[in-house]
């Protein structure tokens, strides 16, 4: 069976998994183990006055109680956030001092004020309750809105008015002039529902200081173990790099969560270095609810105006975007360049105006969820389409094609220059896999049964693999997106590729082997892919943003050039034969031709041994590369969803979801259809069951899995998953990334249903039972 | 401070342990089983589920000190001589795990929900398997090959 | 969790003695409420006195024409039960779909009803069924039983021994799950009764579960789900929350009945 690209190869790293033998974070314990508990805020907005830890340090088994100032006093940094954002009047964006522990002031619920560190976890959870902080609870605000509103609550002193920047892109003048030259405006506000990425695995974080050697070893979840050290070195001052090793090893699950470097990870650090123990915090689901970067939550209006024909022309969106109490890591990219840039769709508009407002609230703080930007850019103009069809008595797939960009390279009037795609194909697939012309008479049929029977599309786009390091810097990135990778071929032929993408979920060490067996025509048992270790790998950046096939892999292939070139040489020295007729197959290094080979592992073996190299080459066969994307990359597809709602509850079943993506090259398409699976269910999780709910004092209703909805089972319905692929033509392999495709599409697809079913378009993310219930009422 | 002795995967084990302690830290840090996961603090995800007795039960949700004298099997002792459990190798087989953390608890409620409907003569639909599903909640896979993983070990078993 | 004592006595004395020698003592029966609770630090009681070990509170068994449900037998038990599915089949099926399969093989129906959550399921079945809550000493009637939310009629140091529920053919319990905790957001439990229709709800009301004159009016007169359309269902009194105002719970008891109704 082909190992090959393409083939639906069973993942390599599944029998740990399996079997129980997965090494996760909280499975490390380290020799004289100490834990940590945080002392968080009750209140969503106070000063501290003081903080008596005399009950807690009392307790027998406590080692110490740290607070703030000692913190900020031996030198940690602030939190930052990496991503410079200029307002439109020139003005910096105005980011808030964040101290790992607070020191004046708590900004939300759950913001630390100090940490115990004790023998036993469950110990230093009670001896927390016993850290008596002393609080002036001051007013705060949670909604976005209304944080804006005249005599709102200020969070930081250096941000008036709560707001952090106000940015726009696209010509407002010329949008004006062709919204108000409209035929046809259709305008809508529409709210994008707060959501937690819940990963199953909690966040953990194991941090060992070594005295004699000024070391430090922090095993943590996170999807970018280089960033965090990068980070955690250059911004916060725990350690040097070169004195700090950071390694994710298994992790639960990420969604855009565990990129960012969060107070406990810094915590841990430097209290284990205060502590000369190892210091060791693992979240529990309530903690994560209230720690865990949430993301979404924009409340925006927008206008799109067509002409006579259904032919968009212009489209105006003003966005407010809440970032909670702290500017997290990539906060200020998500509603910026990952949201407005996409405001496009798959369509030709030549008229585009966005306005986005970011603003402090006195809640947990905001970054990348699955998408970031790019779901509520796509929900934005799903919604939009789907109602203007209706509104306009147009079918909505031929108002979709009637826009649809057909030549490329298309440059979009937002930056962004989409290179590959065949949307049409798309469409026309997932409406024949839908049996969009069968739709009526199911619809009858349900009538029949009481009912109400409803199907929505969604045709996205969204930009993968960032990105252009030139680029993005220009744009006000902090880092370079590019990636590394290493090849190691050893003496005997096996291989180890060493990559800086990092796999928690995504099936990194088959995937990836899969392109080296494929290359280097060996067995794919052969092949060990090595992530997450910073001792390791020299450098990466990452997975996040559908980055790691797109740009990881790229690396891995630029790597493998390298070692191509020079196993042609030695193989040519050795057999003979010029290099050009050097060819690798069947395991062999062949002189194409002839009956002259060696096997792969002769190579290997001639690399090391040195003793018959061709002159002045050095021994050894192990190349290294970084790959820096020429471009974004743009998967796009079209999803339809039918759904069933039963009008006496308002409970909506989806019956059908259909996807026809388009992502390039699938190297494993089992892999792939899995994470079109899995973003779907994020999708229609956010369209129909969760969303952060916080009172308007800052208190979080949806603190547990008793409140949160996460998708269950029975919530979620089986797949139809299609592909339509065109060649991403930017990058050696040619693939554009599936990540969060499922997630960034589907939300639209389900609601334009859903409205379609109960002949109603006022309706808001997430369509639960009740709010599709109130909905039919209110249209009664 | 109570002496617990439990048979575990087929092993007697004895342990001193406080008697707060919950049977999912009993596993993870007085016996170093940590195949078992905890994922939540409200009983509902699942990824601590364990068979007590030839039944799925929410380690968290237990206490060691009432399990006294009782059966434990947990994902690290459903493989025998070497081979694979039909979940566990149905599982692999149809993608049924992405992260892995959920996974242990999933498959202990696989097997476990394949017994019972053997058990009782009832058929198994995907229906079916969706529902008993639901305390285990999975954040990668969106349940389609997780659902199809228990409908092919189910046949198997 | 804070620490605390276990004691498991194997006698309804022993486990009052315990109880009543500790300084802030629990009954433990399945555990899925109270540890979480524990979990949380929302409860720390200094012993648990584990009522699993007595034999007195286990077993189910047909006294007449009546079922007697030991107190310690577990939510799978009951739905498995033989006797209960042949008595009060609508029982079983209530108790089958409790939490989940792993809860259901630990929670019990006495640690359930001793808990009264404004939102369990076997509130509204007992209530529903005329059951009788019988305790170490003294036989209470479920009307007298569930006083409000997470209160009952239970003295201090008073132990369910078991639930009596009369046979009854034609009873069914429809429950509307919240979407998150799955938990009765609206659950009906109808049953037919020789002393006419009775009507139990949990998960909607602001005092927990309670019976509805109205339905029982409607359907002690004429047993049918299209009885149910006339009955006035009032928003007053109901509970209302981010998962569904009380308005749209006043509209899940009559579905849910009308669908109880149809099941039964």
């Amino acid at each position: 069976m082909s190992t090959g690209i393409g083939a639906r190869v069973k993942r390599k790293e599944d029998k740990r998994f399996i079997t129980g033998k997965g090494k996760y974070t909280d499975d490390v314990r380290s020799e004289n183990q100490a834990y940590a508990a945080f002392v968080r805020s009750p209140h969503a907005h106070a000063k501290i006055k003081g903080i008596d830890k005399s009950a807690a340090l009392a307790m027998e088994g406590v080692i110490d109680v740290l607070d703030g100032h000692q913190l900020t006093g031996d030198g940690i940094g602030n939190i930052i956030c990496g991503w410079a954002i200029t307002s439109k009047d020139g003005s910096a964006m105005n980011m808030g001092a964040w101290s790992a522990l607070a020191t004046e002031k708590v900004r939300y619920v759950g913001d630390a004020a100090a940490v115990v560190i004790a023998e036993t976890q469950a110990l230093a959870r009670i001896a927390a309750e016993a850290v008596e902080v002393d609080y002036e609870v001051l007013p705060a605000v949670s909604n976005a809105k209304k944080a804006l509103a005249d005599g709102a609550p200020e969070i930081h002193d250096n941000a008036p008015g709560n707001l952090i920047y106000d940015w726009e892109i696209g010509e407002e003048a010329a949008t004006d002039a062709a919204l108000s030259e409209a035929a046809h405006v259709t305008e809508m506000e529409i709210t994008n529902n707060r959501l937690s990425p819940n990963p199953m695995e909690p966040r953990s974080a194991v941090a060992t200081y070594d005295a004699a050697e000024e070391h430090y070893t922090l095993y943590t979840t996170s999807q970018n173990p280089h960033v965090a050290r990068l980070v955690l070195s250059a911004f916060y001052q725990v350690a040097p790099e070169h004195k700090l090793r950071v390694i994710a090893p298994d992790v639960g699950g990420g969604f855009g969560s565990k990129i960012y470097i969060y107070p406990e990870e810094i915590t841990c650090l430097w209290a284990s270095m205060k502590t000369n123990r190892s210091v060791k915090w693992t979240s529990d689901r309530s903690e994560a609810f209230i720690t865990d970067a949430h993301g979404r939550d924009h409340i925006s209006t927008a206008k799109m105006g067509f002409d006579a024909d259904g032919r968009i022309t212009g489209f105006k969106v003003d966005t407010i975007a809440n970032f909670g109490a702290y500017m997290s890591l990539f906060s200020s990219a998500v509603p910026t360049y990952l949201y407005a840039t996409l405001l496009s769709g798959q369509y030709d508009i030549q008229n585009i105006h966005c306005n986005v407002r970011a603003v402090y609230t006195n809640t947990v703080p905001v970054d990348a969820y699955r998408g970031a930007g790019r779901p509520e850019a796509c929900y934005l103009i799903e919604r939009m389409m789907e109602t203007a069809a209706r509104e306009m008595g147009k079918d909505p797939s031929e108002l979709r094609r009637a826009n649809f960009v057909r030549e490329f390279p298309h440059q979009t009037p937002v930056i962004m220059a989409y290179d590959a795609g065949d949307f049409d194909a798309n469409l026309d697939q997932a409406r024949e896999a839908a049996d969009v012309a069968g739709f009526p008479a199911r619809k009858e049929e349900a009538a029949k049964r009481g009912k109400l029977r409803g199907l929505g599309y969604s045709s996205y786009i969204e930009a993968c693999g960032i990105a252009p390091s030139a680029a993005v810097g220009s744009l006000g990135a902090g880092v370079g997106l590019w990636e590394s990778a290493e090849v190691r071929v050893n003496p005997v032929g096996t291989i180890e590729i060493l990559t800086g993408s990092h796999s928690h979920g995504q099936g990194h060490e088959t995937t990836f082997a899969q392109i080296v067996a494929e290359r280097f025509s060996i067995p794919i048992e052969n092949v060990s892919i090595v992530h997450g270790d910073t001792d390791k790998v020299q450098f990466g950046m990452g997975t996040y943003g559908s980055r790691s096939g797109a740009v990881g892999m790229s690396a891995i292939v630029k790597a493998m050039d390298k070692v191509e070139a020079k196993v042609r040489k030695i193989a040519a020295h050795v057999l003979e034969a010029s290099e050009d007729d050097i060819v690798i197959e069947g395991g062999e290094v062949k002189v194409k031709g002839t009956d002259k080979a060696m096997g792969w592992h002769e190579v290997g073996l001639s690399a090391y041994t040195a003793h018959n190299l061709p002159p002045d080459m050095e021994p050894g066969l192990k190349e290294s590369a970084f790959y820096d994307p020429a471009n974004f990359t743009f998967p796009a597809g079209a999803y339809i969803c039918e759904v069933e709602v039963d009008p006496e509850t308002g409970v909506t079943e989806i019956v059908r979801f259909t996807a026809s993506d388009d992502f390039g090259t699938i190297i494993n398409p089992m892999i792939v259809e899995g994470q079109v699976h899995g973003g779907i269910a994020q999708g229609i999780g956010q369209a129909m069951l969760e969303q952060v709910v916080y009172d308007d004092d800052g208190q979080l209703i949806t603190g547990s899995y008793m409140d949160y909805t996460m998708p269950r089972a029975a919530d979620l319905p089986f797949y139809d998953v299609h592909h339509a692929s065109t060649i991403c033509p930017n990058n050696p392999l040619g693939m554009k990334g599936c990540g969060e495709a499922g997630a960034i599409g589907s939300p639209p697809a389900v609601i334009n249903a859903i409205t379609d079913a109960i002949g109603s378009n006022t309706l808001a993310m997430p369509a639960t039972p009740h709010a599709v219930w109130s909905a039919l009422q209110a249209a009664q | 401070m109570t002496k617990i002795s439990m048979n575990v995967n087929g092993k007697a084990v004895s342990r001193d342990v406080p008697d707060e302690t919950l049977l999912s830290d009993y596993l993870r840090e007085h016996l170093r089983l940590t195949g078992t996961h905890v994922g939540c603090d409200t009983s509902q995800c699942g990824a601590c589920v364990v068979h007590v007795n030839g039944r799925a039960v929410k380690s968290c949700s237990a206490l060691a000190a009432s399990l006294e004298g009782a059966e434990v099997t947990t994902i690290e002792g459903i493989a025998q001589n070497g081979e694979l459990h039909p979940m566990q190798q149905a599982f692999t087989d149809h993608h049924g795990l992405q992260c892995g953390f959920c996974t242990p608890g999933m498959i202990m409620t696989g097997v476990d929900m394949v017994n019972r409907y053997k058990a009782e003569g009832r058929d198994l639909t995907t229906d079916a398997i969706r529902h008993e599903l639901e305390g285990n909640i999975c954040r990668c896979t969106g349940y389609h090959n997780i659902v199809r993983a228990v409908e092919d070990a189910a046949a198997k078993m | 969790m804070y620490p605390t004592k276990y004691h498991k006595p194997d006698s309804v004395d022993a486990a009052i003695t315990a109880l009543s020698g500790a300084e802030d003592g629990k009954f433990l029966a399945g555990g899925q409420t109270l540890l979480a609770t524990m979990k949380q630090h929302l409860a720390a009681p200094s012993d648990l006195v584990d009522v699993r070990g007595i034999s007195d509170l286990s077993g189910i068994r047909m006294d007449g024409d009546t079922l007697v449900i030991g107190a310690a037998t577990t939510h799978a038990e009951v739905a498995a039960s033989a006797d209960v599915n042949s008595a009060c089949p609508g029982l079983a099926r209530l108790a089958a779909g409790i939490g989940d399969p792993a809860v259901r093989h630990m929670g019990t129906i006495g640690g359930s009803i001793a808990n009264n959550d404004p939102a369990a399921c076997y509130p509204a079945g007992l209530l529903a069924l005329n059951a009788t809550i019988v305790t170490n000493s003294r036989e209470i009637a479920a009307d007298d039983f569930f006083l409000g939310l997470f209160t009952t009629a239970l003295e201090e140091d008073e132990i369910i021994t078991s639930v009596r529920v009369p046979a009854c053919a034609k009873a069914a319990y429809a429950k509307f799950r919240q979407p998150a905790s799955l938990f009765a957001l609206v659950g009906v439990c109808v049953a037919q009764t020789a002393d006419g229709a009775r009507v139990a709800i949990t998960g909607a009301g602001e005092d927990g579960v309670f019976r509805h004159e109205g339905l029982e009016a409607a359907l002690s007169s004429d047993w049918s789900a299209s009885a149910i359309d006339g009955v006035e269902v009032s928003a007053d009194g109901l509970m209302s929350d981010i998962h569904g105002s009380a308005a749209y719970r006043a509209n899940l008891i009559k579905v849910m009945a009308k669908r109880a109704v149809a099941a039964a």
